[in-house]
């Protein structure tokens, strides 16, 4: 075979191999939505199930995705941001940063099972919270903390070092530098890596389980426990209690990871735009 | 209060928020080990890892068959994800043009949004039914299991090497070209050998993300206690076993399955530490 006819064959190879992927994306879309689509109403969204699930919506189970979500995020953006600020700002590279990057690699690395059982005996179990919320959020807080301090460093190192040199210039301090300038210039990533840990809490399974519990009632507190959506959906899924409103739930999980991607995108794009202006 | 007086104190505070992670990690290491090593020291480190009885009701707790079943399907889910991985991340780092790439990175990128629960249901509706009615066994196997996770782990082995294959010079390239090399042949023979490394700690990743993964495992699977000798077989992880069995056990059973958790830890760790060696061998 000579070198031509070679590269053609490789290159019509690694195309398809690219299409297939993008064909399986599609195919999982395309199926959720076909087979939930026809019980994804109004009601199913704002009912409360009855009947374990057979009968009725969704409603408490959106109610605790969206408390968990919010809960985690709002719980590590600080330690996020903050150890992205120390890690740019605060420090130069050495022994300190190369613990923390070594923690924040390895914490990425865990499997969401390991967070579920280190939840479970810690906050569970040792510090007597029980399946809630908050037990399922200081959870999953840890596990979206690398993703928040990757994004936030890399927001805010974008930002370039000659704003930092005029505010130094007109004396400000290191703290007012950063806070004034530097975070503000760094919001669209940080957001990013706010949304992206959001999506990690609402498709989460394995670590919110045996953190937050299976109540399928709504939560009042952040002390109950609440039953998240991908939760409700494997429970209905392996007791085969309705495929149709598992294929439901499924969907209106799909959609909001969906829209999630969607914005990080276009807020990652305006980044790379803003980079290159 | 001095600015200087102040801003060290910020700086602390600081410091303190960036080591959360190395403390929860830190955390983490050792509630998983306080809880498991006890049945591990009691029953043996070797007759732990490798025996093969696990009856918690007659508190024996040895978990070879899981080990070996972690391991088969990671290898299945490898064998599934590395070559459709590599061909992805090739296409889109050195022959995809501009646009293309706008669209299918991403693209490949939301594979790993996709909750694991809802691939595990995929997998149990359409791809076990598919593999029980045109390649035999029930279904419920290492096939499945290494499919579905090869799929799952493609985006984090695709978007790493895609990374390190950017990160390879242009003259690479452009010595190869001005060699009088195809396109092709400058990929195969420059750009790839010189992004060995990056390529390799995307794979050891995807290994661990494959070892670690759970939900979708645990539908698939079959979970059956048994060391896979085929395909077709039925198989539990280590994931598997712990998730399956957490809602329920209590006693010596649970601190059974932290024990297993602690197996399915030193792993991973392993695994991330090679894998960030590796990287950082190859920034020097």
């Amino acid at each position: 075979m000579n070198a031509r006819a070679e590269e053609k064959l490789a290159v019509n190879i690694l195309r398809f191999s690219a299409s297939a992927a993008i064909a399986i994306l599609l195919f999982i879309i395309a199926y959720v939505t076909y087979k939930g689509a026809g019980s994804l109403t109004l009601e199913f969204i704002f009912d409360a199930p009855r009947d374990m699930g057979r009968e009725g919506g969704i409603f408490p189970a959106i109610l605790s995705t969206l408390y968990l979500a919010a809960l985690s995020t709002l719980i590590a953006t600080p330690l996020g941001v903050g150890t992205a600020i120390y890690l740019t700002e605060y420090t130069t590279e050495g022994l300190t940063t190369k613990i923390v990057r070594f923690g924040s690699d390895c914490l990425a690395g865990v499997p969401s099972i390991i967070f579920g059982l280190f939840g479970f005996v810690l906050f569970v179990i040792y510090l007597k919270l029980g399946w809630c919320l908050l037990s399922g959020a200081l959870t999953m807080s840890f596990m979206i903390l690398p993703t928040i301090i990757r994004t936030s460093e890399e927001a805010i190192k974008s930002v370039p070092y000659e704003l930092r040199e005029a505010s130094f210039s007109l004396g400000a301090t290191r703290w007012q530098t950063v806070t004034k300038i530097v975070l503000p210039e760094a919001v669209p990533g940080i957001v990013t890596g706010v949304i992206l840990g959001v999506g990690r809490a609402i498709s989460e399974t394995a670590a919110v389980i045996f953190t937050a519990g299976s109540a399928l009632t709504a939560p009042e507190s952040i002390l109950e426990s609440g039953r998240t959506l991908a939760v409700h959906f494997y429970i209905m899924a392996r007791e085969g209690i309705s495929m149709d409103k598992a294929f439901a739930t499924a969907l209106v999980l799909i959609i909001f990871i969906l829209i999630i991607n969607v914005i990080t995108y276009t807020l990652m794009n305006k980044l790379i735009a803003r980079k290159k202006a | 209060m001095k600015i200087a007086d102040k801003e060290r104190i910020i700086s602390n505070i600081l410091l303190l928020t960036a080591l959360s992670s190395i403390g929860a990690l830190a955390l983490i290491t050792v509630f998983i080990f306080v809880e498991g090593l006890p049945v591990i020291l009691k029953t043996g480190i070797f007759d732990f890892i490798f025996g093969m009885k696990w009856k918690p009701a007659k508190g024996i707790f040895s978990i070879f068959p899981m080990i070996a079943g972690s391991f088969a399907v990671m290898a299945g889910a490898m064998m599934v994800s590395v070559p459709f991985a590599l061909c992805c991340s090739i296409y889109l780092a050195e022959f995809a043009g501009d646009t293309a790439r706008k669209f299918i990175k991403p693209a490949i990128e939301l594979l790993a949004g996709i909750p694991s629960v809802v691939y595990g249901f995929i997998g149990v509706t359409v791809l076990v039914p598919f593999v029980k009615n045109y390649i035999g066994g029930n279904g419920f196997s290492v096939l499945s299991c290494s499919l579905v996770l090869g799929v799952m782990v493609l985006p984090t082995i695709t978007s790493i090497s895609f990374d390190a294959l950017r990160a390879v010079p242009a003259s690479y390239r452009e010595g190869a070209l001005a060699l009088g090399a195809t396109r092709w042949q400058a990929v195969k023979m420059a750009v790839v050998p010189a992004a060995g490394s990056g390529i390799i700690a995307a794979v050891i990743l995807g290994m661990g993300r494959a070892i670690g993964e759970t939900m979708a495992v645990i539908m698939i699977a079959g979970n059956s206690l048994i060391i896979p000798l085929s395909p077709l077989d039925p198989v539990r992880t280590l994931t598997s076993n712990i998730a399956l069995e957490m809602g329920y056990a209590s006693g010596a059973h649970r601190q059974a399955l932290f024990a297993t958790g602690v197996v399915l830890f030193i792993i991973i760790m392993g695994l991330n530490v090679l894998a960030t060696r590796i990287i950082n061998r190859a920034v020097k």
